[in-house]
């Protein structure tokens, strides 16, 4: 008979195995890329020494430096637009008394589920349909369309559980409605914001569906040129230029995670 | 001085009457509690001090100034709110500067002051804490602070001590009255906990629907009851119903009737004339009357009566005899104090006799409805109000 230290242990040991596992399947693709983004061979079959060929390469590369300077100015205008429309939708789907509420509120969590292949060529057909000229343009309407519902939902959600009588508080302790908003409501929706804006430019960043139907030719983001250069067989390039962005990516976590504290305490 | 003065003030939310036609004065230095029941009223009246509610009607003067269409923002009264509302992002310093800071008080007075405020609340030692970091009664503090920051001539306290334990809320409920003191402004204090708006109030208001049924000082309310509500809200009695019977320059004899169909007389002493034949209710405190095994020698002056002990309670600081006399149940409160002890202790089913002084068989001139028993239910919502006397 097992005692009960023995099954404790044995309990313990399965569930570090399980854990190691998740974490193998999860971090091996990605470490793996890593590491043969430094491999000095054509093809990734096999491993023939280091290199930063590849990182230099990758500078010299024109067309990869304008597709990275697209898809920042792309994401960077979507997530500054949509989560500012973010804001003003959630502060006004506040009120509770306003009788459209539920119906907006089913609309705006409606481009959450459909799916992106949809969106793509309905947007496709809308540009074409209004004669809209395919290119950035198109391409930010697109991104602020699908980026907005996210923002809307995040702050709505922060704002769902915001306790009021801080609201009466700080109006009894002299506040008016604008000092209110600025040294209450904003500060404290604040997490909510950042949160938003954080998904809305991940979104923007590595959409690749609805950007291949609405960018049409000479408006390259970076997951369009990453496809169309796979696709001609040239995936060495791309494993470093992964492995920057996972760099990046990483970066922008810790960051926010940093900048929000600093933000709210100094307002 | 400064005084409150709430003229016919009324409050209704979709056709609901919250506060009806309240009218009260209260002078300057003051520490007045509103107590009532659950819904009785008395929070909204307190919202409608603080410009959270706006009056159907009615006006609130504070001094020389008529207050009540001012917004909370303009008004010269600071609340303190039942979960203390303490800004979360805040530390305790920004929380307590903050009515200061709106004001844009220069930085080195905000600091000063902020100081002599955490001084007056004990909390010097904890003013770069967040909130989240403090306890329920450290919390309670802060909220206080954060208010008399402001200098207001009135403090609203809403239920402060509600989600305090009981030690920390007599602990507390001595802070507030040392607070009161020290600062010297009118506190207005809104509970539905009869014993705290005893101890620390100067007068109470007792609150039942909507309307202020009673006012005074703590001890008028709980030894002088206007009505069955007051009398049953406040502390614990039994209530007769009785019919006066005699009347002397001085005393009324009254018949009670015992509910089995026999009936015994009562003395008292009485605060409004009566007539003969006028039916009306008596009001009996646990704590005023004695029992005893053996007939009680002295009978001027008092009254007797015949007894069974049904129930028992031993409750620490005193013990709870339940004494049947007739189909009556009568509450009796003894304390554990030697002199009032026969020598051997009282026990169920022992025939007792009871006494008390006339002059505290208290007279309400209102009926009292014989099927409510008079053995006070758990819970005061369930108290059918009697009709008014003065109605038949």
């Amino acid at each position: 008979m097992l005692r009960m230290s023995q099954l404790k242990r044995t309990y313990q040991g399965l569930n570090l195995t399980l854990f190691t596992l998740v974490m193998v399947f999860l971090y091996i693709p990605i470490v793996i890329l890593v590491i043969y983004s430094f491999n000095d061979a054509k093809i990734v079959t096999s491993w023939k020494g280091f290199t930063l060929n590849y990182y230099l390469r990758l500078w010299e590369n024109d067309a990869i430096k304008e597709a990275l300077r697209n898809t920042l100015l792309i994401a960077g205008l979507s997530t500054f637009i949509s989560t500012v429309f973010g804001v003003l939708a959630a502060l006004g789907l506040e009120n509770k008394r306003f009788s459209g509420r539920k119906g907006l509120l089913a609309l705006i969590y409606t481009p959450l589920v459909i799916p992106d292949i949809l969106m793509g060529v309905s947007l496709a057909l809308l540009f074409n349909f209004t004669r809209v000229n395919t290119g950035m343009l198109t391409v930010l309407i697109a991104h602020i369309t699908f980026c907005v519902s996210y923002t809307i939902i995040v702050v709505q959600s922060r704002l769902e559980g915001f306790d009021y009588s801080l609201v009466e508080a700080a109006m009894d302790l002299g506040a008016k409605p604008a000092a209110i908003f600025m040294k209450i409501k904003f500060p404290l929706m604040l997490p909510g914001i950042v949160a938003a804006a954080l998904l809305a430019f991940t979104l923007s960043i590595d959409d690749f569906i609805i950007t291949f139907f609405t960018s049409g030719r000479g408006f390259d983001t970076l997951p369009i040129y990453v496809e169309g250069t796979i696709r001609r067989g040239a995936i060495t390039t791309i494993n470093s230029l992964s492995t920057l962005m996972i760099a990046f990516t990483l970066f922008l976590v810790v960051v926010t995670k940093r900048v929000r504290k600093t933000l709210i305490s100094s307002l | 001085m400064t005084e409150i003065r709430i003229e016919n003030l009324s409050k209704d939310f979709d056709g609901f009457l919250a506060v009806d036609d309240v009218n009260i004065a209260i002078p300057f230095g003051e520490l007045y509690s509103f107590l009532g029941p659950s819904g009785c009223g008395k929070t909204t009246l307190l919202r409608m001090i603080a410009g959270f509610e706006i009056p159907r009607s009615g006006r609130i003067v504070l001094g020389e100034q008529d207050i009540t269409d001012l917004p909370p923002y303009k008004r010269p009264v600071n609340t303190i709110f039942q979960n203390y509302s303490l800004f979360p992002h805040m530390t305790v310093f920004d929380n307590v500067a903050f009515g200061l800071h709106i004001r844009k008080t220069p930085r080195e007075d905000i600091r000063a002051q902020v100081h002599k405020m955490l001084a007056l609340v004990k909390m010097e030692d904890q003013a770069s804490k967040y909130p989240a970091q403090l306890s329920g009664g450290q919390k309670q503090r802060i909220a206080i602070a954060r208010a008399l920051i402001n200098e207001p001539k009135v403090l609203l306290l809403d239920e402060p001590l509600a989600a305090l334990d009981l030690k920390l809320r007599q602990h507390m409920l001595i802070e507030l009255m040392n607070i009161h003191d020290a600062v010297g402004i009118t506190f207005i204090y809104v509970t539905h906990d009869q014993s705290e708006a005893m101890s620390i109030s100067d007068r109470v208001a007792v609150m039942e629907n909507g309307r202020i049924v009673q006012s005074g000082p703590p001890d008028d309310i709980y030894e002088r009851p206007a009505s069955i509500f007051s009398a049953y809200f406040i502390g614990e009695t039994n209530l007769f119903s009785a019919e006066v019977v005699g009347l002397e320059d001085e005393y009324v004899q009254l018949k009670c009737d015992s509910g089995d169909g026999q009936s015994f007389e009562i003395d008292s002493t009485f605060h409004f004339t009566p007539v003969l034949g006028q039916k009306l209710t008596v009001s009996l405190r646990p704590e005023k009357i004695a029992i005893t095994r053996g007939k009680p020698g002295n009978q001027d002056d008092f009254n007797v009566l015949r007894g069974t002990i049904e129930d028992i309670l031993y409750l620490g600081t005193h013990t709870q005899y339940i004494v049947k006399v007739g189909k009556l149940r009568v509450r009796v409160f003894s304390q554990h104090k030697r002199v009032y002890f026969d020598e051997k202790a009282l026990d169920w089913e022992e025939p007792v006799w009871l006494f008390w002084h006339d002059t505290d068989t208290w007279l309400i001139n209102e009926i009292h409805e014989p099927d409510q028993g008079n053995i006070n239910p758990e819970s005061v919502g369930s108290i059918q109000r009697g009709k008014r006397a003065g109605a038949n």
